[in-house]
């Protein structure tokens, strides 16, 4: 067999080498080049356009003016920009920020806790897990606009079956939620309780992932419960946990379609975003005014890189101190 | 969780419990299913509301009376009649349905070339791919409204904005979270069933078609299901792109008007509301399996 193929040249062998890396890298290219069209039309492009417009007034009428550092210390109350009197800033910048960081410290917490405790409750009985799992997963495939819309509802101060029940409690007087300001941020916990589901699912599935023995080498140590949670159970979803974190992180930078239908529904228009009196006011909405009502394209941009830079601080600081407390793969602590 | 009976030297295999352990397991086990079937009912009881409420007449929804009396059937018509629901049902049906298309075909190439070949720099490239999925929608949407609305229409003389165009095309060019789950899937397969092909004398073209493609289908049934009901329920983009047009309208945008041009007619809001979550609570139910292990497959091993 060997005597019939021909000897090749070393030179030859090389071209040869070549000419399938260069195929190679060719079908690679051809299966890559939805994705690297995409990437650099969709994402990097507006990217960069929208880097470039921050520093620009820019208002799709008349082209983008460089303006330097203005809009950043517009946003800060470091400066003012052109058309308005100086000492002027942006009033409802802070106020967004401040909301969005709200609802990230409350809700994400909150998810996970409530998560990790009812997965915890779903691993213990024998039968009809599946059955709870459906049905607490089901309201988060729900549309948020309807959740929304609904939790509205339920939560109307008039006929809302949650308030008849607080109120059926006597020395308790039930909160007026969406129409009061210190009350709908909360309202939209309750709301995203509702659609757990999913984190549920993630934790049930990283609960039931904890290998057997562990439990029982720690049963053998004569361990109690909390101590079986401490020891064996919360390191060992510790990645479950990282991940609904950065997710929950992440989402709530964003949060938007909740806030704007409720803010509307509850105050009856549309004008005005973040109602009751700017509480539901997120920094997505306050951008979504800015980019698609006001079109200050420029000022938009900003915003949005703001946006940008603080998700990858939270994440990059997340995934810097994950070492520390994130346990990855099997076997002991 | 419990340890059932252990055979034990010089015991039956199946030893009857004391009546006391028996009693205490019986009854943490009724425990258990009572706060479970606790959480169940604050999962399920808004749905109930919904339902009722959608029956019952104006005034009785702003009553505190539960039970629709009389049932108002006609809630479901009066909708009809006062929106255009079937064209904004149709408008989302083609969204949802053609970019599911899209990101199919757009991603399993993609998520080949991540799982299947070895090339220099695939996981750097991989990594980028995962990064764009932490970027905030804005900082792309700003730039993107403006190139649909203003430069686009200028060369071609197409009109975007208005339309489902701005948010069906992108949909053909890959999507992160799709790839992502895909190549995950992609992974698992041996790499014994492609060698075979390729001794064969098979090329790529012939593994994905006849290993990958047919052993996947669970993972791209769940991608399609995923993105569906992603584009289904999707409320930014409408808003953003169709925004000022009545007839290019989705559900979910023509359901957050509906409530701001009716004051408080909850009754038909309900209703509204109803249409458009039972499609995809139907396909919940008729695929839960696909939807589990697919959060399952990205949550927990991502």
């Amino acid at each position: 067999m060997q005597t019939a193929i021909p000897r090749r040249s070393e030179a030859e062998r090389r071209r040869a080498r070549r000419r399938s890396a260069v195929r190679k890298y060719g079908v690679v290219l051809l299966l890559l080049a939805p994705w690297i069209v995409g990437f650099t039309v969709f994402t990097l492009g507006p990217m960069l356009l929208s880097l470039y417009w921050s520093f620009c007034h820019y208002d799709m009428v008349n082209a983008p003016r460089w303006i330097g550092l203005a809009n950043f210390k517009f946003m800060f109350g470091l400066g003012t920009i052109e058309g308005l009197p100086p000492g002027a800033h942006d009033p409802y910048y802070w106020l967004s920020v401040r909301n969005t960081l709200w609802i990230i410290a409350f809700g994400v917490p909150l998810r996970i806790v409530f998560g990790m405790l009812t997965a915890m409750l779903l691993t213990r009985p024998k039968r009809g897990v599946n059955a709870y799992r459906t049905l607490f997963y089901a309201p988060s495939m729900v549309p948020r606009v309807a959740t929304a819309l609904v939790f509205v509802y339920l939560l109307n101060p008039v006929s809302g079956p949650i308030n008849r029940l607080i109120d059926a409690i006597p020395g308790l007087s039930a909160p007026l939620w969406f129409f009061d300001p210190a009350w709908a941020k909360p309202a939209l916990l309750i709301m995203g309780l509702w659609g757990i589901g999913d984190a549920i699912v993630i934790y049930l599935a990283g609960l039931l992932n904890v290998p057997r023995d562990l439990y029982e080498a720690i049963a053998i140590e004569g361990a109690n419960t909390w101590q079986r949670f401490r020891h064996v159970t919360l390191p060992m979803i510790t990645p479950v946990i990282f991940f609904t974190l950065i997710m929950g992180i992440i989402d709530g930078f964003q949060y938007f379609d909740q806030a704007y239908v409720a803010g509307n529904a509850a105050s009856g228009q549309n004008a005005v975003l973040g109602q009751p009196q700017g509480s539901l006011l997120f920094y997505g909405l306050w951008l979504y005014e800015k980019a698609f009502r006001s079109f200050q394209m420029g000022y938009a941009s900003a915003m949005a890189w703001m946006l940008f830079i603080a998700t990858m601080a939270c994440t990059v600081v997340l995934l810097l101190t994950s070492r520390r407390w994130v346990h990855y793969g099997g076997g002991g602590q | 969780m419990t340890t059932a009976a252990r055979p034990e030297a010089g015991r039956p295999a199946r030893r009857r419990l004391p009546a006391r352990v028996r009693r205490r397991r019986f009854l943490l086990t009724i425990a258990n299913h009572a706060v479970l079937i606790a959480v169940s009912l604050m999962f399920v009881l808004p749905i109930v509301w919904i339902v009722l409420t959608s029956l019952m007449t104006e005034d009785q929804a702003m009553t505190t009376r539960l039970i629709p009396d009389p049932v108002q059937w006609s809630n479901f018509v009066t909708v009809f009649k006062q929106i255009d629901l079937w064209r904004y049902t149709w408008n989302t049906v083609l969204y949802a349905g053609i970019t599911t298309i899209g990101v199919v075909v757009s991603c399993v190439p993609v998520a080949y070339a991540f799982s299947r070949i070895k090339w220099r720099g695939r996981n750097i490239v991989f990594l980028l791919v995962l990064s764009t999925l932490m970027l905030p929608v804005q900082i792309t949407t700003v730039p993107l409204f403006v190139v649909w609305a203003r430069d686009l229409p200028a060369w071609t003389g197409i009109q975007f904005i208005g339309t489902l165009k701005p948010l069906i095309i992108p949909s053909f060019f890959g999507d992160a979270f799709s790839i992502f789950l895909l190549r995950q899937f992609f992974m698992t397969i041996p790499d014994e069933l492609c060698d075979a092909v390729r001794v064969d004398g098979g090329g790529h073209w012939q593994i994905l078609r006849r290993v990958v493609l047919p052993l996947s289908k669970p993972a791209i049934m769940a991608v399609a299901l995923f993105h569906f009901i992603w584009a289904w329920n999707d409320f930014y983009g409408p808003l953003v792109y169709l925004g000022q047009s009545p007839q290019a309208q989705t559900l979910s945008l023509a359901l957050s008007n509906f409530r701001g041009m009716h004051h408080v007619q909850w009754n038909l809001t309900m209703a509204a509301t109803l249409i458009f979550m039972i499609p995809v609570v139907v396909i919940f139910f008729l695929a839960q399996r696909v939807f589990i292990e697919g959060v399952t497959l990205t949550g927990v091993k991502g």
